[in-house]
């Protein structure tokens, strides 16, 4: 086993915190450097649209880990300080206030970044909802009751919805699907959840593109022009359009990025450099698909298989076969996911129902279980994760027999 | 090996159960964390550090 000297980290969020502390403690010696673009110490993201929008946590229940913890990690923290530049034939990370990092590895974890709408920068009053500063400055526009438009219907566009709502906004949600959250749950479910939406009070827009939003000559926003040719009013725009990968400051390198920074199954990149969390493509070993996970827990479960690859070297290091898990609260609905169900064409309620708001389904593609997904249904769910992992064939009439009530 | 958690931080995921299932529980109701065993043999060390860095909400401390 050959340990590189030194490892330097970029990227302080979930998956990079998890890259460090997996290689602390599984006894590595060696230099540790950790680069943060953003000024906080590692703070959770999914509470952000949850939690800190509505007001329920402070910013302080955030924080991932103490000072004292991470002062025990013994790591050279360079928060604040974007990474700007990479020299992969030197192996050196350029930051932005000019200093460069050497390294003998390096783990790419620098994420992703929210897309925005053409033509909205430097209007005030519109909105994204990625980083610590997004949720508390729509936390405060809030604050104020506006008439809410959200642009998307994602589970970030969903969150904000459901807290808008509960602070007493107008919310109008604007997609180009023809069922929210369809993409993700399929019609049935997806309409499930838009019905719980509109009982709440949410207006919904369906398949409709905006075509932009609408300012006035302060450049404060007024409302969103859709493609059909109407327009809705609005005080405050947020835009949950999705997210792209942050490798700009690779150009240049030798470091592959396509859709994300391209890692072989191990989420090795080659030239010493690994990728974790959102940022990072690899192909799943179980499906053999190039894919690139956007959640809270793919990004602590990749840090973790990346600090041990890193200790276990290229030649030797396993492949990353996750089952990939997400949440998502709204109202008082939890929403949870294991595996893949963008693109399944079958789905089958296996436990509960619709009409009761509890529910598991299966999803099924070609013939296999390839993702399972709950409403209300915990514990339930759990009981299902293992015919996703092993991909079972599509039975779902023995799941409803045989699964765990 | 001493576990502290900090439930109200629980977000349900069930990550811990997957790592420690000895260890950790959900409830039924909501999948909150259960702890099962509050001072595990030193053997489940290594499932219960694992738990605590896989779970999406920070809520497991693990002092040795």
């Amino acid at each position: 086993m050959n340990r590189p000297e030194s490892v330097t980290v970029v990227g302080a969020s979930a998956a990079g915190l998890g890259v460090v502390e997996t290689l602390r403690r599984e006894g590595y010696e060696g230099d540790l450097t950790l680069v943060g673009g953003e000024p906080h110490l590692p703070y959770d993201r999914p509470p952000l649209s949850k939690q800190l929008l509505s007001g329920a946590w402070d910013v302080g229940r955030l924080t991932l880990r103490q000072p004292e913890a991470l002062q025990e990690l013994d790591v050279d923290m360079r928060l604040g300080v974007p990474a700007v530049g990479l020299d992969t034939a030197k192996r050196a990370v350029l930051l932005g206030d000019g200093e460069r990092v050497g390294y003998e590895a390096l783990v790419v974890a620098t994420g992703a970044s929210a897309r925005r709408l053409p033509g909205t920068e430097g209007v005030r009053g519109v909105h994204v909802l990625r980083n610590l500063e997004d949720a508390q400055e729509l936390k405060a526009a809030l604050a104020r009751r506006p008439r809410l438009v959200i642009v998307g219907s994602g589970f970030v566009g969903a969150e904000a919805a459901a807290v808008a709502r509960e602070l007493g906004c107008e919310v109008t949600m604007v997609t180009d699907v023809a069922v929210p959250l369809g993409d993700a749950l399929g019609a049935e479910i997806g309409g499930m959840l838009a019905d719980v939406h509109r009982e709440h009070g949410v207006r919904i827009e369906p398949g409709v593109m905006v075509e932009g939003v609408l300012a006035d000559g302060a450049r404060q926003v007024r409302g969103v022009q859709l493609a059909d040719g109407r327009t809705i009013e609005a005080d405050v725009v947020l835009v949950g359009i999705g997210a792209g990968a942050n490798t700009g400051w690779l150009k240049g390198s030798s470091v592959p990025v396509g859709n994300g920074v391209e890692c072989d199954a191990t989420l090795y990149a080659g030239d010493g450099v690994w990728a974790a969390g959102d940022v990072a493509s690899w192909v799943h070993p179980g499906t053999g698909r190039r894919t690139r996970i956007e959640h809270r827990t793919n990004a602590a479960e990749q840090g973790l298989a990346v600090g041990r690859n890193i200790l276990a070297g290229p030649g030797e290091a396993k492949p990353f076969a996750p089952v990939p898990y997400v949440w998502s609260d709204q109202y008082d609905l939890k929403v949870q996911i294991y595996g893949s169900t963008r693109g399944a064409d079958e789905v089958r309620i296996v436990e509960g129902g619709l009409g009761e708001r509890r529910l598991v389904a299966l999803y099924g593609q070609g013939g296999r279980v390839c993702g399972a997904a709950g409403i209300n249904m915990v514990r339930v769910l759990r009981a299902h994760r293992r015919s996703v992992a092993d991909a079972v064939p599509w039975e779902p009439e023995a799941a409803l027999v045989g699964g765990e009530r | 090996m001493k576990i502290s958690l900090d439930v109200d931080k629980c977000c349900g995921a069930g990550q811990c159960v997957l790592a420690a299932p000895d260890v950790f529980d959900q409830r039924d109701e909501d999948g909150i964390v259960v702890l099962l065993d509050e001072n595990p043999p030193a053997e489940q060390l290594g499932q219960v550090r694992e738990a605590a860095a896989v779970c999406p909400a920070a809520v497991i401390e693990v002092q040795e």
